[in-house]
């Protein structure tokens, strides 16, 4: 694990604007092969810190630094004109030339293979989330920046959604940032988490992160506790691969 | 074959609708068509300044739409005022700024009338090499850009994130926009221009299922527009300008009918 590739690294950084600081003092890593964690309530600046990491957002205060050579991102919401005919075909070459063979590789990951040349204004917001993370991963990026990547989507769709995740970081040996504020899932396919509230309340393991105070304090006794009984009832359930075994 | 006034006519038309498809897919795609009207108002300053000086026309309208797209950006960024009203604001002011220094000018005889709705006497042979000439320079940067710009379209962030450079594609199509205007004020006018980048653009919209197809469908509207408008206007002795703009809304009408006749109005 040392020995992987720095992605990206923020210190002490920041983003002002409108008179107030959005997110303050961020420092954090992202190596290859590691599923990053970002949880927090909302306006709690998850979003803003991924922008940061993407250069997005230029900060005003701190350091991004990182040598991720191709980023991918799924932003959490997106709205395409109506005005604009777009396919599925189209919608996945928009920054990345890709043949034909590959956009459909990747569609079969996310089950929405079917779709490739309906118009993207047809899809359901479920359908439409699976192509967003089809066309991110596409691309076979280093850095992989997920902003809410299983929102529309239904229950079993979920769990297949949140393997499929661990499957990538394994298979295409990338750097992955997840924002979530549903931890169920994200328990078992996490390296690293980080709570935040503005700042960095709290960061560690999965397991260590649930029994910090602060933690205890954002989210409350209650969901701490659901967590390590989603967390027993998932623990044994996974193949190393992300395939489910009952 | 460039001697009668109605083949120069032809010529330049035809250059201006090839350039005015993919960009005003661009505008509507991006919601622009009031930017794009404030960038047209502001061009009749840049007119009256070309009389004022004898500079050319073009030129001196593509550094006035310029300037004004430009110092629109730079005031977005600035002011709190909503986007729509500081849209108002220039493209108001600066026409008014235009029609006062018309004004001073009372030396230099003026066709009014030409200036705001086009005039299809008017074009030169050295305006329908400045509409080619121009035109293939805006299209090879357009045809440059086209994946940053379309990407920043689809999505700000996705394009940004992913590399695409959106905020300088965004500038230079701006100052594209600019351009079109330069090369197109003396056939359609002034006040018409959007409607050349619009309407073409809109028929396309309902028959095309790709944006590639969108973008050739505008084009091809847009010339159909051009020659429909001129034999009219030379037929029925009425401005070019108005003119290919009735037309190009008579193939928007049409459009919408066979669109609903296919049953294809899904959303």
């Amino acid at each position: 694990m040392d020995q992987k590739k720095l992605l990206v690294k923020l210190e002490n950084a920041g983003v002002f604007r409108s008179s107030k600081w959005l997110v303050r003092g961020i420092s954090l890593e992202i190596n290859q092969g590691q599923i990053v964690t970002l949880i927090g309530p909302n306006g709690s600046g998850k979003t803003t810190t991924a922008k940061m990491i993407l250069n997005i957002l230029n900060t005003d205060e701190g350091l991004v630094t990182g040598n991720a050579n191709k980023m991918a991102y799924v932003p959490q919401k997106i709205n395409i004109d109506w005005t604009m005919p777009l396919r599925v075909i189209d919608f996945m070459k928009i920054t990345s030339s890709l043949n034909n063979t590959q956009i459909t590789e990747s569609l079969v990951m996310t089950g929405v293979d079917k779709l490739l040349y309906n118009q993207i204004h047809s899809l359901s917001g479920g359908e439409f989330q699976r192509v967003l993370i089809a066309r991110a991963i596409a691309k076979k990026p280093d850095l992989l920046v997920l902003d809410e990547p299983v929102q529309g989507v239904d229950f079993n769709g979920e769990i297949a959604l949140y393997n499929l995740i661990k499957e990538i970081s394994v298979n295409l040996n990338c750097g992955i940032l997840l924002i979530s504020h549903d931890m169920h899932f994200v328990m078992s396919t996490t390296d690293h988490v980080i709570c935040l509230n503005g700042h960095i309340c709290c960061s560690g393991s999965p397991s260590n992160v649930v029994k910090n105070p602060e933690y205890i304090k954002l989210f409350g006794e209650h969901n701490s506790e659901t967590l390590s009984y989603y967390q027993h009832q998932h623990d044994h359930s996974h193949n190393h691969d992300g395939s489910i075994s009952k | 074959m460039f001697d009668d006034f109605f083949m120069r006519a032809l010529i330049a038309g035809i250059g201006i609708a090839i350039v005015t498809g993919p960009l005003g897919c661009l505008v509507i795609w991006r919601r622009l068509s009031y930017f794009g009207d404030t960038l047209s108002h502001s061009a009749l300053l840049g007119v009256t300044l070309a009389y004022a000086f004898s500079i050319n026309i073009s030129l001196s309208v593509f550094i006035i739409s310029g300037t004004v797209a430009l110092l629109l950006l730079s005031l977005q960024k600035r002011t709190k005022l909503a986007g729509d009203s500081l849209l108002g604001l220039l493209a108001h002011s600066t026409l008014a700024i235009g029609l006062v220094l018309i004004g001073f000018l009372s030396s230099i005889r003026f066709d009014l009338m030409g200036l705001l709705f086009g005039d299809i006497l008017a074009v030169t042979v050295e305006d329908i090499f400045i509409v080619w000439f121009g035109g293939l320079i805006i299209l090879g940067i357009l045809f440059y850009i086209w994946k940053s710009i379309f990407a920043a379209t689809v999505n700000y962030d996705l394009a940004a994130a992913e590399g695409m450079k959106p905020d300088l594609s965004n500038f230079i199509f701006t100052l594209l926009l600019a351009g079109v205007i330069a090369i197109s004020i003396k056939m359609i006018g002034a006040l018409l221009i959007t409607g050349l980048l619009l309407i073409p653009a809109a028929t396309a919209r309902s028959l095309s299922s790709n944006p590639r197809q969108m973008v050739i469908i505008s084009i091809l509207v847009g010339i159909i527009s051009v020659i429909l408008g001129l034999f009219s206007s030379l037929e029925l002795n009425t401005a070019s300008g108005p003119s290919i703009i009735v037309a190009a809304l008579v193939l928007f009408i049409l459009s919408l009918i066979s669109f609903k006749r296919s049953g294809a109005l899904q959303k």
